[in-house]
């Protein structure tokens, strides 16, 4: 997808097509490098990479990588993609920096590494301002601290201001060209493309429909129907009120040796079916007991009990489920549990403690 | 005084007739809040619970001499609506808006610094002056007039803790949630050197999580340039690299952001970190 958007740019890339079917594979003219086309990093290291440098190879790469697994990810596609003649490879890239609230640049002449094992001296860093934006005089200094030839500084130009470009355009929170190619009639080339876009502008990028390959089945689902839900490796379900809360949550059970089976942010809500439906996504991860951690404002605690009420009903839930409850209405929350024969508790402490021992550690 | 709002601050709310919007308006107005009108387009002339004018536009409530105003629209409008913010004058903008894209946030704070505005979040919980005014979506029943000032990254863990250190029978000054997002307008830095000043501050929390490096940031400032007693607590030991833990700021990457390094750094600035929320009050005097 990298590759494509810069494409579009006129950010020079190699020459390449994809390919589906080994029937589609254009007769062999030169060396080419065969790359299955998955969302993931480390593809090299994974067996993901071939090279081709007769017809045969080329035929042979693509029917073995085809139809082959990638860390539980199938590979449908392959990139054919010319050798590149190798002579110097550089970095660049354009991100956010927290700190200053601005996007920097970060350029060097020792690209191929992950730049984060570099010396920072070696770094060429500059703080864009975004109001200012953007200027000429940025990629001078960057060829200047790199000691680039005017030829190859000239190229470098063209490409820092294009990433620029798709950085702002495309509400990117990464723009990564590793490496930048010099080649060996001097041509610079960006071998490969890295470019992550800001999930929350999807709104005004309707080309974009990519789907985070990091996350796990259970997690894309519950996304879908709302929830901040993230997967973890223990045996207690965790339900929370606010992102801080919940990891708060599954910290304090981590220091009492409790181990949770997934992070679930209901956020602010004062509807009882967000809370009933939580409960299909824990008990899909199949957890030993629940927890759940309220402490009310917007969200009420006699909505959530009724909601865990309802959970436990619909559900037919076997699992123990041990509440806390705090803050608006608690008192009519706890009551509506204790009246369904379900434990609450009005401290965060004495739950986590009484879940711990219930589920009995890993 | 106090620090950033008190009694005498002049609010608007953008965005009023929203779901949201009118909800903690109303909320707002229980705690005292002086709000002095909302706006939401298409709706001016009407008026919000028979008193408080709505006005189509910001430019019209000038007049009124707002001081502040909460955002709270759609986030693909945030970025029109903090604008309209800026270019009326209003020194203090908070967004409760989540989802805000990074992009227009990155404008809104620069925008708004350069014509001498301050922005609170996007994405947080906003602003409670104890007994004066509550800009935001805190509840009011968690807060009892206090020396103790509280700057968090959190909503509901600003809650916990609050509560907290109201039932360990003492109180808040001043209590700020600083947003969830990459960027927000305020960091540590600029509430610690608000709370330095403020006569009505002893003590100082500050409540911080995963993802960045700004909790590092202030243990150096706080080392150097904080006289008052800073205590802290970090959330997010427990969290797994390269996963978003709910906050769209909360992610170790690459090894940066991690709880251990903001509690080693917090540690060397002589900082105490509690445990659990709950033992916020006993690292207070």
């Amino acid at each position: 997808m990298g590759k494509s958007i810069f494409r579009e740019y006129g950010v020079p890339v190699p020459e390449g097509y994809v390919v589906e079917n080994l029937s589609d594979v254009k007769a062999f003219t030169k060396p080419v490098v065969i790359k299955s086309q998955i969302l993931l990093g480390g593809r090299g290291k994974s067996g993901g990479i071939k090279f081709a440098k007769t017809e045969a190879d080329l035929k042979k790469g693509v029917s073995e990588l085809l139809g082959s697994k990638i860390r539980d990810y199938t590979v449908s596609k392959v990139l054919i993609e010319e050798m590149i003649d190798i002579k110097k490879e550089l970095y660049v890239s354009v991100t956010l920096d927290r700190t200053s609230r601005s996007p920097i640049i970060m350029a060097t002449s020792q690209g191929g590494v992950e730049i984060e094992t570099l010396p920072r001296e070696n770094i060429f860093i500059k703080t864009v301002d975004p109001i200012l934006g953007y200027s000429d005089f940025m990629s001078r200094e960057a060829i200047k601290f790199m000691g680039l030839s005017p030829e190859v500084g000239k190229q470098f130009a063209g490409i820092l201001r294009k990433l620029y470009q798709i950085f702002e355009e495309k509400d990117c929170e990464l723009v990564e060209i590793n490496p930048l190619v010099i080649t060996g009639d001097g041509k610079v080339i960006a071998a490969d493309a890295k470019v992550i876009i800001d999930s929350d502008s999807i709104f005004r990028h309707k080309e974009f429909n990519v789907v985070d390959p990091e996350k796990t089945p259970l997690e894309l689902e519950a996304n879908a129907a709302g929830y901040s839900f993230i997967e973890l490796n223990g045996n207690i379900g965790v339900i929370a009120n606010g992102a801080g809360l919940t990891m708060a949550t599954l910290d304090a059970l981590t220091l009492h040796k409790g181990y949770p089976r997934n992070f679930l942010d209901l956020g602010g809500t004062d509807n009882v079916e967000i809370v009933a439906k939580a409960f299909e996504f824990v008990l899909k991860a199949n957890p030993k007991a629940i927890l759940v951690n309220i402490f009310g404002g917007v969200t009420k605690c006699d909505t959530v009990a009724t909601g865990i009420v309802e959970a436990k009903r619909r559900y037919k839930i076997a699992q123990q489920i041990v509440v806390r409850l705090s803050g608006v209405k608690e008192d009519e929350g706890r009551k509506i549990l204790s009246d369904a024969g379900i434990e609450a508790f009005p401290g965060m402490m004495s739950a986590i403690e009484r879940v711990v021992k219930i589920a009995g550690g890993n | 005084m106090s620090s950033f709002v008190d009694e005498n601050t002049k609010v608007i709310v953008q965005g009023i007739t929203g779901h949201q919007g009118s909800f903690h308006a109303g909320e707002m107005l229980k705690f005292g809040t002086k709000i002095v009108a909302g706006t939401s387009p298409g709706k001016g002339g009407t008026k919000f619970m028979d008193k408080i004018p709505i006005f189509d536009n910001v430019s019209e409530t000038i007049h009124l001499k707002p001081d502040a105003t909460m955002i709270s629209v759609a986030a693909p409008y945030v970025k029109d609506a903090a604008m309209e913010a800026i270019y009326s004058g209003i020194k203090i903008i908070y967004i409760l808006t989540e989802h805000v894209p990074f992009h227009d946030s990155m404008e809104i704070v620069h925008n708004a610094r350069r014509m001498g505005s301050i922005v609170l979040g996007p994405n947080g919980p906003g602003i409670t002056a104890v007994g004066k005014c509550k800009i935001g979506i805190m509840p009011n029943k968690i807060f009892k007039k206090g020396k103790i000032a509280v700057a968090s990254r959190s909503g509901t863990l600003t809650y916990e803790i609050v509560n907290a250190i109201t039932e360990a029978g003492m109180g808040e000054s001043t209590v700020i949630g600083l947003g969830g997002d990459p960027v927000v307008g305020m960091n540590y830095i600029d509430v610690l050197k608000e709370f330095e000043k403020d006569d009505e501050t002893e003590e100082i929390v500050l409540v911080g999580e995963i993802g960045g490096s700004n909790e590092e940031i202030a243990a150096r400032y706080i080392k150097e340039n904080i006289s008052k007693k800073v205590v802290a607590y970090i959330t997010g030991r427990s969290a797994p690299q390269g996963k978003r833990m709910g906050h769209a700021g909360a992610i170790i990457e690459k090894g940066v952001g991690t709880a251990e390094s903001k509690i080693k750094a917090f540690g060397e600035a002589g900082v105490k970190v509690a445990e659990y929320p709950v033992d916020i009050p006993s690292l207070l005097e």
